[in-house]
Parts: C-alpha cells; sequence; structure tokens
C-alpha cells in the first residue's frame, strides 16, 4: 500500500483530465459553499444562543431580495456545472472515427475479448498508447458495466444490443478494469486490467499471438455453413436477399419507407429477427437465426459483413503503427498522435 | 412572552390515550391515530434493528480487502437485504407512519385523521408486506440489490425474488393508503382559524410527501409485477433473450424510486423546520419559500429520473435534459438550508438534543445535495456511477437526511407522545457520537469512490482498504451511538420524568394539550388566531430589505 493517500486515480486518457478538471471545479465550489454555510451557521450557533430561558427574539419578516439572490445565484452556479458536464460527456461517448475496434463480449464472470486481427483476450485487454480504440460491446447474460476509473469511462453493457465506448491511453502501464453493474454471485471477481503499450512492443504482443483467425475470417466461415450465401451470394454480392458488399455504414431504406443506418445494432437484428426491418424490394423469405447463433459468432458475421468492402478499400487494421492507417486511401491520418 | 403563557396548561393528566383501554386487543383493534403511530414504531423500530445488523455485516466483511468474513453469495444477499429493509420498510414509513400520523390531527386541531379504519388497515398492510418479506429473507433471502435489475432479477438470479417483490407489492399499498388519509386530513379537518399559511411547515412537508406516496407508489407496484410476471409466467418483457427491453425495468424503476427518495427526505425536512423555528424561538425565514419549495420538489423530483441512467447508452440528448431537470431539482433544496439558516439570524438559540439534530441534518444534508451535483453532472457521473462515491452520497441524504430528521422529531415529540422526559445528557451525548460517528463512515467513501473503487464488490484490490477501515471504524462508532437512544427511550418510558403539556414552551397546536393527550386529542376543538411559530406579537416583526414586509409567516 502507498504511504500517502490519494485523492484522485492516475489519470491515463485523453479525457481523463477533462473530468478531473470539471470534478475540481465542482469541489472547488461545492467546498466552498458548504463551508460558508457551516461557518455562517457555527457562527449563529455561538453569537445566538439562549442566553436567559425567557428571551423572545424579535420576529423577522422575509425578504423577497433575499430569496431571489438566493435562488437565482446556486441556479446560475449549477447550469455553468451542467454546461461543463455535458460537453464532457460528449466527448466521453462520441465515438471518434479511424478508431481501432475491439469486439467484447460480457459474461457472468469474466470479459471475453477480440481483436480485429484476431487474438482473443479474457479480462486482459492489451492497446497500444496514443490510439483510438473503440469497444463494442455486448453480453451473454445479465448487464455489465465496461469501467476503466484511469481513463474516467465506463458503460453499461446490455444484452441484446451493441454498445460503443471508445478511449485513448496516454500512458502505457496496467490499469484496472472493474465490472461496475452488479451481475450476480462473483460480480467482484468479474475485473481484469488495461495493458497500455509502447506501438513498438503493442506490434510485438501482436504479431506474438497470431494463429487465431481474424473476426472476419471466422465469419466468412460461419457465412457458409449457415447458408446465408445460397440468398445472400457467395460473397456477399446478392441474389434473393439483399446485397451486403459496401452496405455496412451505409444507408438502407426499408420496406416502410423508412431510412435506417446499418451499423452492428441493425445487423444484428436482421439476422435475429429479419422481418423487423426489411430492406424495401425483398421479400419476408430469411428465416431466424436466434438461437442458432452465439454473441461472438454473431460479432465475427458482423466482422465479416464489414470486410465486405467496395473496390478501393482495404480491411480495417489493428496495428498500432501508424503507418497503415495513414497509408489507407481516403483516411485522413490519425491527429491525436503525437 | 405573552404568547407564549397566554394559554392555560392543563393539570396533569390523569386519563390519555394510553392508558384509556387495556389489553392487546384495544391496541390491535384501534382507530385512535396516536397508538396506530406507535404500532407503527414499534414495527419500523424492529426493522431498522435488522437493516442495521445488516450493515454492520457489510462493514465488518469490507473490514479487509479479501472476501473472507462473508462469501459473495451472501455478502449479495446482505447488501440486498440491507437496502430492501432500509429504504422500503424503515426510511418510506418512518417518518410520515410515526410522527405523521402522530401529529397532523394534533397540528391541525382534529381529532383524528380522516379515514381512521385506513389508517389501521394501512399498518395490517404494511405488517403483511414485512411477514412476507422477512418469509423472503428467511427462506433463503435475495441477491438482486435492491434495485432489482432485469434480466437478472427475471431469469438469472436463484433467489426468493417473487417473494420479496410481493412483500415490496404490498406494503406499497400502505403507502398509498397513508398518503391519501393525510391529503384528504389536511384539506378538510383544519380546525377553525388554520388556515393553509398558518399551517406548520411539516404540514407542507408531509402534504407534498403525500402527493408522490399517491402518485408515484402504483408505478413501483407495477413494475415489480410485471417483473414477478416474467419471471413465474416466462413472459418477454424486460429479457432481451425473450424480445424484452432490460433498460425499460430501469426507467420504471427509477420512475417511483427516485421521487422515493423525496418520500424519505421531506417529511425529515418538515421536522427541521420545525426543530430550527421552535428551537430558536423564531419564526422561520422566508415561511412561503420553505413551503412551496416541498411542494416544488415533489413535481420536480417525477421528471429527473433519467440520471440513473447516463450511463445505460441512453441518448446524449435525453441525458442532458434529465442533468438540467437534476440541476433545477437541487435549488427548491438549497433555498431550503439558506432559509433556515437565516432563521437563526438573531434567534435564541437552545442547545437541547433535537436542535443539535437539526444542526447535524443541516450540515449533512447540505453535504449529501453538494455532492449530489458530481452525480447530477453528466462527464463526472460517468466516472462516479456505481462507485462507493454513490453510496456516500446518497448516505448523507437518507441517514444525514432522513435519519437525523427522524430521531430529532422522535426526542422533540417523545415528551408528547409518551409523556415522559429523555434524559437529556444522554441525548446530546449520543447525538455528537452519531454525528461524528456517521461522519467517519462515510465521508472516506466519497473518496473511495473517485478513485474507482465500485460498489456492491464484497472483495476489492487493496490500494482501497484504507477507506474501508475507516469506514468500518465510523460505522462502530455510529452503531454504538444508537444504541443509546434505543436504550434510554425504552427507559423513559418507565423511569423518564413526567412531562408537561408544554415541556418546550411553544405556540403549537400540539402543545396545548396534556401529555400524552387525551383520545381525542383537544378537550374542545381549539380555534386558531395565531400564524405558525408566532412566539411574539407580529407587531414586533422586522423587516428586512427594501421589498418591504411579508406578511406570511410572520
Amino acid at each position: 500500500m502507498q504511504s500517502w493517500i490519494p485523492l484522485v486515480p492516475e489519470s491515463a486518457s485523453t479525457v481523463s483530465w477533462k473530468v478531473d478538471a470539471l470534478y475540481f471545479y465542482l469541489s472547488g465550489v461545492t467546498l466552498f459553499f458548504s463551508l460558508l454555510i457551516g461557518a455562517v451557521l457555527i457562527f449563529f450557533v455561538i453569537r445566538y444562543r439562549r442566553r436567559t430561558p425567557y428571551e423572545i427574539p424579535r420576529p423577522v419578516a422575509g425578504s423577497h431580495k433575499l430569496e431571489t439572490i438566493w435562488t437565482v445565484i446556486p441556479f446560475i452556479i449549477a447550469m455553468t456545472m451542467f454546461a461543463w458536464g455535458a460537453r464532457v460527456y460528449f466527448d466521453q461517448y462520441k465515438v471518434p472515427e479511424n478508431a481501432i475496434e475491439v469486439y467484447v463480449v460480457g459474461k457472468q464472470w469474466m470479459w471475453k475479448l477480440q481483436h480485429a486481427t484476431g487474438q482473443r483476450e479474457i479480462n486482459e485487454l492489451h492497446v497500444p498508447v496514443n490510439r483510438k480504440i473503440k469497444l463494442i460491446m455486448t453480453t451473454e447474460d445479465v448487464i455489465h458495466d465496461f469501467f476503466v476509473p484511469a481513463f474516467r469511462t465506463k458503460a453499461d453493457v446490455i444484452p441484446g444490443k451493441y454498445v460503443t465506448l471508445w478511449f485513448e491511453a496516454t500512458k502505457t502501464g496496467r490499469y484496472h478494469l472493474f465490472c461496475a453493474e452488479y451481475c450476480g454471485m462473483n460480480h467482484s471477481g468479474m475485473i481484469g486490467s488495461i495493458i497500455v503499450m509502447e506501438p513498438r512492443e503493442f506490434d510485438d504482443w501482436l504479431s506474438g499471438n497470431t494463429g487465431s483467425t481474424t473476426p472476419a475470417t471466422a465469419g466468412q466461415q460461419l457465412y457458409q455453413t449457415l447458408g446465408c450465401a445460397s440468398c445472400h451470394g457467395a460473397n456477399g454480392e446478392g441474389g434473393r436477399g439483399p446485397t451486403l458488399v459496401g452496405v455496412f455504414g451505409s444507408n438502407q431504406t426499408l420496406q416502410t419507407g423508412e431510412t435506417v443506418r446499418v451499423d452492428e445494432g441493425y445487423v444484428r437484428t436482421s439476422i435475429l429477427n429479419p422481418q423487423a426491418q426489411l430492406v424495401a424490394g425483398f421479400g419476408p423469405i430469411m428465416p431466424t437465426f436466434q438461437g442458432q447463433v452465439s454473441e461472438d459468432q454473431l460479432l465475427q458475421l458482423i466482422a465479416y459483413i464489414k470486410s465486405l468492402h467496395g473496390a478501393g478499400e482495404t480491411t480495417p487494421t489493428t496495428a498500432a503503427s501508424p503507418a497503415p492507417a495513414a497509408a489507407r486511401p481516403g483516411a485522413s491520418p490519425t491527429r491525436n498522435i503525437r | 412572552m405573552q404568547a407564549i403563557e397566554s394559554f392555560e396548561v392543563p393539570a396533569p393528566p390523569k386519563v390519555n390515550y394510553i392508558n384509556a383501554q387495556y389489553g392487546l386487543k384495544s391496541w390491535l383493534l384501534t382507530k385512535d391515530h396516536k397508538r396506530i403511530a406507535l404500532l407503527y414504531l414499534g414495527s419500523i423500530t424492529f426493522f431498522f434493528f435488522i437493516g442495521g445488523i445488516y450493515a454492520l455485516m457489510i462493514r465488518l466483511e469490507l473490514l479487509t480487502p479479501q472476501g473472507d468474513f462473508l462469501q459473495s453469495t451472501t455478502y449479495n444477499k446482505v447488501f440486498t437485504q440491507h437496502g430492501i429493509i432500509m429504504i422500503f420498510f424503515f426510511l418510506i414509513p418512518s417518518i410520515p407512519a410515526t410522527l405523521g400520523n402522530f401529529l397532523i390531527p394534533m397540528m391541525i386541531g382534529a381529532k383524528d385523521l380522516a379515514f381512521p379504519r385506513i389508517n389501521l388497515l394501512s399498518w395490517y398492510i404494511y405488517l403483511l408486506g414485512g411477514v412476507i418479506t422477512i418469509y423472503a429473507l428467511l427462506a433463503g433471502g435475495v441477491d438482486t440489490g435492491w434495485t432489482f435489475y432485469t434480466p437478472y432479477s427475471t431469469t438469472f438470479s436463484n433467489s426468493y425474488v417473487v417473494a420479496a417483490g410481493l412483500g415490496i407489492f404490498i406494503n406499497g399499498f400502505s403507502s398509498i393508503l397513508t398518503g391519501l388519509n393525510f391529503i384528504v386530513t389536511i384539506h378538510t379537518m383544519r380546525a377553525p382559524g388554520m388556515t393553509w399559511f398558518r399551517m406548520p411547515l411539516f404540514l407542507w412537508s408531509h402534504y407534498a410527501t403525500s402527493l408522490i406516496m399517491i402518485l408515484g407508489t402504483p408505478v413501483i407496484a407495477i413494475t415489480v409485477l410485471l417483473l414477478a410476471f416474467e419471471r413465474v409466467a416466462k413472459v418477454g418483457i424486460f429479457n432481451p433473450a425473450m424480445g424484452g427491453d432490460p433498460i425499460l425495468f430501469q426507467h420504471l424503476f427509477w420512475f417511483y424510486s427516485h421521487p422515493a427518495v423525496y418520500i424519505m427526505i421531506l417529511p425529515s425536512m418538515g421536522v427541521i423546520s420545525e426543530l430550527i423555528a421552535n428551537f430558536s424561538r423564531k419564526n422561520i425565514f422566508g415561511y412561503s419559500f420553505v413551503a412551496f419549495s416541498s411542494l416544488a420538489i415533489a413535481v420536480f423530483g417525477f421528471l429527473v429520473w433519467g440520471h440513473h441512467l447516463f450511463v445505460t447508452s441512453q441518448s446524449v440528448y435525453a441525458g442532458m435534459i434529465f442533468s438540467f431537470l437534476s440541476f433545477a431539482v437541487a435549488i427548491p433544496s438549497a433555498i431550503k438550508v439558506f432559509n433556515w439558516t437565516a432563521t437563526l439570524y438573531k434567534s435564541s438559540i437552545s442547545y437541547d438534543t433535537p436542535m443539535l439534530y437539526a444542526l447535524g441534518f443541516i450540515g449533512l444534508f447540505t453535504v449529501g445535495g453538494m455532492t449530489g451535483l458530481f452525480l447530477a453532472s453528466l462527464a463526472t457521473d460517468v466516472h462516479l456511477s456505481d462507485t462507493y462515491f454513490v453510496v456516500a452520497h446518497f448516505h448523507y441524504i437518507m441517514v444525514g437526511g432522513a435519519l437525523m430528521g427522524y430521531l430529532g422529531g422522535l426526542h422533540y415529540w417523545w415528551p408528547k407522545i409518551t409523556g415522559r422526559m429523555y434524559p437529556e445528557g444522554w441525548g446530546r451525548f449520543s447525538a455528537l457520537v452519531i454525528f461524528v460517528g456517521f461522519n467517519l463512515t462515510f465521508l472516506p467513501q466519497f473518496v473511495a469512490g473517485y478513485l474507482g473503487m465500485p460498489r456492491r464488490y464484497h472483495a476489492y484490490p487493496p490500494e482501497f482498504q484504507v477507506f474501508n477501515v475507516l469506514s468500518t471504524a465510523g460505522a462502530s462508532i455510529l452503531g454504538f451511538g444508537m444504541l443509546i437512544p434505543a436504550i434510554y427511550f425504552v427507559w423513559s418510558m418507565r423511569y423518564g420524568r413526567h412531562a408537561e403539556a408544554n415541556p418546550w414552551h411553544l405556540p403549537g397546536l400540539e402543545w396545548r394539550t396534556q401529555s400524552p393527550p387525551p383520545t381525542e386529542n383537544f378537550e374542545v376543538t381549539p380555534v386558531v388566531t395565531w400564524d405558525a411559530y408566532e412566539f411574539a406579537p407580529r407587531e414586533e416583526t422586522e423587516i428586512v430589505g427594501k421589498f418591504g414586509p411579508e406578511l406570511e409567516g410572520i
């Protein structure tokens, strides 16, 4: 144990200092007013203590002026806290472009993580420093919560949908990963580490952990074995079912006339409950795959569909060094690299 | 002094509501609001001690980082049951069902509540809910957390969820009936001359509380029912595997459970208004602002539930609205604190035990309210939600606020309720012990929370131990402090000094009848010609500020 008691956890992400700055502002303002009220209270209690048993003080009429002052001033201060908090909230939850994707599946009582390049981890996540990491998360059973105090961010991981969370670590090291939503018997054992490494070390770690197939490749195999190819085409080019090439991230018009953005959640719904959001021009002929594919397999199918790009695009990468990202045609180099 | 000495103090009573009838049956079938208040007092005290034992078990387990005293399964049940018992069976009924039941008719000069039979029924419903919940605890316990989050509670937990839910469901009706009774009573049974703006603020806060009880409690009843329905009948409402939405449960749950926080704190604020005014012999500064702030809290309290869902990938814009409203609901509470403090200016403050609790309340409630701002603020809430910061914050509101008000009120009205005085020296001593113990327990948890210690962990990384050792030490002091009043209250019922009708020399209606009061409360129906807290003639009123006098509350 440390010989001194820290008041603030280690700050290791691009948003953590923003949260800390707001925290110090809130602490300063609330401490000031708490101490002020406390001091006035103590002063009054001593100054106006009862001196004789039968004394009756003069009654006082209220004052609209004072009431207005102590309504308006706290309200204005509260609004500064509100605005500042909302501003940083957007930074915490708005997932930036060009982030390295990692798939996360929570289950009682462990975290299963898989990199886009195929490396699997349990309760540990190795990431390069100064790179944006996007977590695409779901759970096999109950609600969990992915919480990294050093990054000042967390998100509930909710069954039946995908939740995204992002961070960009600014310091190498090993940081706590906690499940912050009570999830049953071994909730307090559902802890792990985020290991932030120098890019070179991370690339070494990646290459030392090959052997597992990438989620996209695994998804391609599943695509064949589940018989998707019979309607969507051997390479997703379409047929009786709509094409899958280049649809991810695009907007699709549905039979109802609505437009949806094809994201992880839409693909998930289309596999598990195909009738729910039919693409315009196609009949309700697809069977449901509810109960036939696991959460891991769903993510692999999604990864495969993501990999089906039109001409001129390449598949995303997990490599830490900025070179491949910069080399990607049309992709802007990651800005926050120092 | 004329205002206080101008009324007759009846001679020491021979017949009062306690000795008017004897026998168990006379208690169990009573329709007297004062006796029903005592039935409630006994039963909530019983539940408070069960909840307290769970609290001490939690603190003992957390003394060391390893899960060595309790296994995780046991620990999960212990913190769940601590929450269920303390919230549904102690805090929510605490002040309304005991002090409110006893005092609302007395403060408005009525003989009883509007519906005495419904009042007794509400106690039996409470008891039935309590018995079923105790059955759930004894049969094997519940491990879902008091929040019953789905799908854990509906599909994954192997504990007595339905039984505990049924207990809470039934108990809710007791709350609804109490609220209904209070509203009708305050509307229809005020004595001649007791206008709305002459009512003590205790009544305003109970009126606001009753509104929440009536409007909010049906929602938790529906929610628990749906939960039981999914669990038993396997119908997909909340479980996504069956087509449900787990977050829907959280919306429904917090739609009641956030306002429920105000069910706990508003009555306590009413008690504090009484204590501050009466123990400083001064009319409450800004009476109408304090009165209407209670109603504002009741109304706005229904619009902030979404701040419990800032990390559930709720839309960021919904998050912004809920954050804004959560900051807004803090303002009426701040107004109360400022007015209480201003009341003390140029007053005559006594240091009797109830006043010590009132001053403690202002301090602790201020900390609780201020730390609430950290959780209303979106970005800090993302980091702090489900950490010990939240635990510390709501204990400052519920223990530092609601419980301090309850204990202060119990000491204040004890002579009226029992006709006996509690020992003042022990009272002050225990108030100080409780204050110190409470702060030592919960202040360190704010730091542990910001450092990232998650709640509901029975084992934790060793760097958090120092905070937990402090907390456990504080909880031991707090537990010891709670035992002292438990002992001297029981002692005083037999050996305490006989109380006069008006031991504190106050103008309120409840002090203008004997202690303990007769069954019908007043010999003759009083006619009210004075305002609340009118210690001195209103001609002597001092005017503050330019805007001229306000005659309310003087």
